[in-house]
């Protein structure tokens, strides 16, 4: 006889086991499976970027250090980091949710509510992971990576890559129709793209814009330390970087999963 | 020996908002045998299933499998149910196969045998030929079949078959229906929901009929045929003199006027009919065996619910 595994409802952690991670092998399976439209798009579109800005939009920028595609490469690498989770868990975690009825069939089976968001959510991450070293390969193609600390943008990756994911499924609990998310990416994922200090310095906004791209906008923060590894040159507002995802990730981890599990257990 | 209580529900009682979907449910369903839920759409069959297998919490009352509580041994009790729901909900990102090992992984089975128990169960619903296709292009009735054969990956005590049928073809229906009989026969407790009385009185040992949220009757389907159809049915053509002469004939009875038709249920016994019709030939007339969807439809009434 094997042990009962008595469920203890924590009113504010949620309880994971290992299950999260069937959750995750399942999409990173149907990921793998069609692994040439997985990998392609992420390959060929920061050779757009660099061919438009570098070949074009480059030729007219001065005054920063460095060439101008030097200094958006690190953007390139965070912008997929963003996009890979926060469309993994907003659009691709309703698609399952709500017209494919994954989860569903998940939860009945040993595996819980909880640990289905927590699979997504390390899922989306995993995706920010993948898509950031496939840009980063691209641009150290390109030679535009100069410091060994390169390495370590993976861990940037994935760190922030579920920053991106929680904040997404937190959409995704308030979606009622696939439609929603019209808001969030215009609103939120769109003003992030053009004000994180992605293709200018953020030093030239207004210092109230600066400090709402530092309280608010995850991108600034992906962007700050891929840039910083990627050049090799430091600064202490990384600090402040590493705290706020160290902070603010958890919280809307832990957040994503509450607010899911409202969502579908009526 | 009395048999073994598998489920057992005490005073169980589930609310969305203020809108009382079960209310307060007592029942019992014991080791193997085959009990069938019917009732009305909306009368809280879905509900209490789901509730069954830890979908759903429940409001509040008692609710048991194999003495554990669901709500806090949730998942060794899912560890033990298998579950047919009514919406499919195969994945479609993957293959026939993949459907089924994808699945035995969410319940630990090692890659090896979910591959060989998968394989088995092809073959016991008649798919082996789709193995390697895409869920999308499997018609209605061979998904249904994939969903069964999903909800027997982990070697389940019990069963838990949401209409089970609903949607298809006759030919399918009576391979389902041989497919239950042989799980019943292995010793598989079986909850089964119909909206078709023949199925339910075909398969199922025993039914409780739900309206509104609570069980209104339960028995075995023959003893509640006799209990509330009795034994025959004569129907008539609905005619006022016709109906006139029924009244003298049968003072007894219970006349049911439906639009055309007039059904008279009495517990007399057989032949009654046939002697009265030798007496009285009347248009249109049929006598039959009374059924389980003249019960349902005498406790649960003919209104609409959706």
């Amino acid at each position: 006889m094997k042990t009962p595994e008595q469920t203890r409802h924590n009113p504010v952690l949620p309880q994971l086991t290992y299950r999260v991670w069937r959750v995750w092998r399942r999409d990173f399976d149907v990921f793998m499976k069609t692994y040439k439209v997985s990998f392609i798009p992420p390959l060929l579109e920061p050779i757009f970027y660099l061919a438009a800005f570098g070949l074009g939009l480059g030729q007219f920028v001065t005054g920063i250090p460095g060439t101008f595609i030097q200094f958006i490469a690190p953007a390139l690498v965070s912008i997929t980091i963003m996009y890979s989770s926060f469309f993994e868990c907003t659009y691709g975690s309703f698609v399952r949710m709500y017209f494919q009825k994954t989860f569903d069939a998940i939860i009945s089976t040993p595996i819980s509510i909880e640990e289905v968001i927590a699979g997504e959510l390390l899922w989306g991450a995993t995706r920010s992971l993948i898509g950031g070293i496939i840009v980063l390969a691209v641009v150290a193609a390109f030679g535009l990576v100069s410091s060994p600390l390169s390495l370590l943008i993976p861990l940037v990756a994935f760190a922030t890559g579920l920053t991106f994911s929680a904040i997404g499924m937190c959409f995704t609990s308030l979606a009622h129709n696939i439609d929603f998310f019209n808001y969030p990416q215009f609103l939120f994922i769109t003003p992030m793209f053009l004000l994180s200090g992605t293709f200018f310095p953020i030093t030239v906004l207004p210092s109230y814009v600066q400090a709402f791209a530092y309280a608010a906008l995850p991108l600034t923060h992906t962007v700050s330390l891929t840039r910083a590894l990627m050049l090799g040159s430091f600064d202490t507002t990384l600090i402040l970087s590493l705290v706020w995802i160290a902070v603010v990730t958890p919280v809307f981890f832990v957040l994503a999963i509450k607010l899911m599990k409202k969502k579908l257990i009526k | 020996m009395s048999p073994k209580v598998l489920i057992k529900a005490e005073n169980l009682t589930k609310k969305y908002g203020a809108f009382l979907a079960v209310d307060s449910i007592n029942f019992e369903v014991y080791q193997a045998e085959c009990c069938g839920f019917l009732g009305p759409n909306g009368a809280g069959k879905t509900t209490t299933i789901r509730m069954i297998h830890c979908f759903l919490p429940i409001t509040s009352g008692k609710l048991t499998v194999a003495d554990m509580s669901v709500q806090d041994r949730e998942r060794d009790i899912k560890k033990m149910i298998g579950v047919s729901p009514q919406e499919t909900n195969l994945d479609p990102d993957f293959s026939v196969i993949k459907n089924l090992t994808v699945y035995a992984r969410y319940f630990d089975i090692p890659k090896a045998e979910a591959t060989r128990k998968a394989d088995a169960l092809l073959k016991f619903f008649q798919l082996e030929e789709k193995r390697d296709v895409e869920v999308d292009e499997l018609s209605t009735g061979m998904k249904r079949r994939l969903i069964l054969a999903r909800a027997l990956i982990n070697d389940p005590q019990i069963l838990l078959l949401d209409e089970p049928t609903t949607g298809l073809d006759p030919q399918a229906r009576h391979l389902i229906w041989d497919k239950i009989r042989e799980l019943k026969k292995q010793g598989v407790t079986i909850i089964l929901t119909t909206h078709y009385m023949e199925e339910a009185a075909e398969l199922c040992d025993r039914v409780l009929i739900v309206d509104t949220g609570k069980i209104i009757e339960e028995g075995k389907p023959s003893e509640l045929v006799e209990k509330h159809a009795g034994e025959e049915v004569l129907e008539v053509d609905n005619e006022e003199q016709i109906l006139k002469t029924l009244k003298e004939k049968f003072p007894e009875a219970r006349l049911d006027v439906l639009g055309e038709k007039i059904l008279v249920f009495t517990n007399e016994p057989h032949g009654v009919f046939v002697k009265f019709l030798q007496d009285f030939p009347l248009k249109g007339a049929t006598v039959r065996r009374a059924n389980l969807e003249d019960v349902f439809l005498k406790l649960t009434g003919r209104k609409l619910r959706d």
